[in-house]
């Protein structure tokens, strides 16, 4: 599950404080955060990515509470239980697209299961990039490491995956193309997609807009 | 697939090679020149203390002092002329001189200097016999391990010599010289040289049927053990109305090493720049490696990886940069000592091929690691501070 309640986010003493409104979003369900540029989505994915921390307020995700959590913990959960996919795919630029998808088990847990290849070759294949395997990430097409970041993003079973603006770069067949897989790859995960792409406003039932006041 | 943080430093370094060439290039040139130098003065000294042994004095002609022992106790240079045998002798029986040794040469067969001398010599050097046996008649040699393995010569043989200690032009003919037997390699001076009687010598260089006076027979010089401390004072007294003079190999090449020091001190000052510019490389190295590489640094922080695992691997590229580049110029300074050692053999025919690590290239080699680890932990802790979600929103 993914849930805020009272968060309120300040960059600096000096600066304004954000208050995003309070939303939850069961287990296995999707919802939407849409709001316009300015709006403080990526402020609100890092707070329920564990990389800031809320000046007031409780977050949980998944399992974790992360206002009671130290940074150690925040680190494995993030590699052992959340999966993301960001607006532009980031890559260990000297490691392989099939390295690059097995990083987070070795950085979570120091080995990689001998399962993974093959899972791994079964979600590239699915994607559509099977063959793209062996490439370094630099001689991808962009759609190519779009699909690439998804299957590292959900590769490992993550709880929780967040999408920040997966569509915002594509013409409407290829963005459908991408929520279809996004649904279809993390269908046992809770999806949260921050956005600020109007085409996906009716696809979730949940949908959340951010106008966070600034006070 | 192995994916443990050396194979990703490895990754990282392979994916700039540029910058990691210069980097290794750099240090294994500073630590190949400081271990060449460990190295040759580690093998120039060997064979001077092997060869000097106990010879306490060397008697020959006035001249250079370094240039006799040079001559007559390492064979690396021309004498300083002939002394009589009659005065050496006189010198050998004083009461401080315990022994004399002497020595006469002047002609070479390729190369190899032909050397008349007594059974002292041999046993000074306690060289042994590999085949046949000792020289006894006249014009017979008994032949050092390295000049049987390059000449070819065996028992049996017989050759000319030729006039001067390398020059293969001026040959007499007039005389043969049989080999009647091979020696051990003993790892000294030995086995580069002919050795025969000093009767050869004096044969070889006389004319057919001249009556020589025994009074008036030369050698080259005569290798002194003293018997008593004062015997360094005393016999230069004796000498000074002669036109013979006595050096200690030890002086002389202590000397002689304080001169090439200054050489060496220069050059392992220059080795030492290297490695400092080397360090000074792997510290750029591994601050270019953060900014550059900060997005994907902070998004290993999103898929688990902790500072410090990033940490953890930035110190490993850095320890892998210096632990190669000293490992490559500990290689360098081998294939250096391989051409040195070439250069030396045709030159001098002597030897430097041990190529074991030395206590000194060890501790070089410790001592380059250690401080390029520190090169790199000192960029490498600005990842313990990485603020990734403003790293990753500037991107």
């Amino acid at each position: 599950m993914v849930s805020i309640e009272g968060v309120k986010f300040q960059y600096d003493a000096a600066g304004p404080v954000l208050s995003f409104p309070d939303f939850s979003c069961a287990q296995g369900d999707r919802m939407l955060l849409l709001g316009n540029s300015g709006a403080g989505k990526t402020t609100l994915l890092h707070l329920l990515f564990g990389l800031l921390t809320p000046t007031a307020g409780t977050l949980t995700v998944g399992s974790k509470s992360l206002h009671t959590s130290t940074d150690r913990e925040l680190d494995r959960w993030r590699g052992a239980e959340i999966g993301v996919i960001f607006q532009q795919a980031h890559f260990v630029q000297s490691l392989t697209v099939r390295e690059n998808l097995a990083l987070p088990h070795q950085l979570t847990t120091g080995r990689i299961p001998e399962d993974l290849e093959a899972k791994m070759d079964d979600m590239l294949d699915r994607l559509g990039i099977g063959h793209r395997a062996g490439a370094r990430p630099h001689e991808l097409s962009v759609g190519e490491q779009q699909r690439a970041s998804i299957a590292r993003a959900l590769l490992h079973k993550p709880q929780v995956v967040f999408a920040d603006e997966p569509t915002s770069a594509l013409d409407d067949q290829s963005a459908a193309a991408v929520m279809d897989i996004l649904d279809r790859e993390a269908a046992d995960a809770t999806l949260v997609v921050v956005t600020h792409d109007q085409r996906l406003k009716d696809r979730y039932a949940t949908c959340v807009t951010l106008n966070p006041q600034r006070s | 697939m192995k994916l443990g943080v050396t194979t990703q430093a490895l990754r990282n370094l392979q994916a700039k090679p540029l910058q990691t060439a210069l980097s290794l290039a750099l240090l294994a040139f500073g630590v190949g020149m400081v271990s060449l130098m460990l190295l040759t003065e580690k093998q120039v000294n060997d064979a001077f203390e092997r060869n000097i042994k106990d010879i306490d004095l060397v008697l020959g002609a006035k001249g250079s002092p370094l240039q006799l022992i040079l001559a007559n106790v390492y064979h690396i240079d021309a004498p300083t002329g002939n002394i009589s045998l009659e005065a050496a002798q006189k010198v050998v029986k004083h009461p401080y001189i315990a022994s004399g040794i002497p020595l006469a040469y002047g002609d070479n067969h390729e190369g190899y200097r032909i050397v008349g001398t007594d059974m002292g010599y041999v046993e000074h050097y306690g060289a042994e016999l590999a085949d046949g046996g000792w020289w006894d008649k006249t014009f017979d040699v008994t032949l050092g391990a390295k000049v049987a393995e390059a000449t070819g010569l065996t028992l049996g043989d017989t050759f000319f010599s030729a006039h001067g200690l390398t020059d293969q032009t001026d040959i007499h003919t007039n005389r043969t010289f049989t080999v009647v037997g091979v020696m051990e390699p003993s790892g000294t001076v030995v086995d580069q040289l002919i050795l025969t009687s000093i009767q050869s010598i004096w044969d070889v260089h006389a004319h057919d049927g001249e009556e020589v006076d025994p009074s008036t027979r030369e050698i080259t010089a005569m290798l002194l053990k003293k018997r008593n401390p004062l015997a360094v004072l005393t016999i230069p007294n004796t000498l000074r109305d002669t036109n013979m003079q006595v050096a200690l190999p030890a002086i002389e090449v202590n000397r002689m090493t304080q001169q090439f020091g200054l050489g060496t001190a220069a050059l392992r000052a220059i080795a030492m720049l290297i490695m400092a510019l080397s360090f000074a490389s792997i510290f750029i190295s591994v601050l270019d490696n953060i900014r550059a590489r900060r997005h994907e640094l902070a998004l290993m922080r999103t898929m688990g990886g902790t500072p410090r695992t990033l940490y953890t691997l930035l110190l490993v590229e850095g320890g892998l940069l210096s632990a190669g580049g000293t490992l490559l110029g500990l290689v360098l300074s081998r294939v250096a000592m391989v051409v040195l050692s070439a250069f030396v053999e045709q030159q001098f025919h002597y030897s430097l091929g041990a190529m074991m690590p030395l206590p000194g290239e060890l501790a070089l080699a410790a001592a380059a690691v250690a401080v390029g680890l520190v090169a790199s932990a000192i960029p490498a802790r600005r990842t313990l501070r990485l603020d990734i979600s403003k790293t990753l929103s500037e991107a």
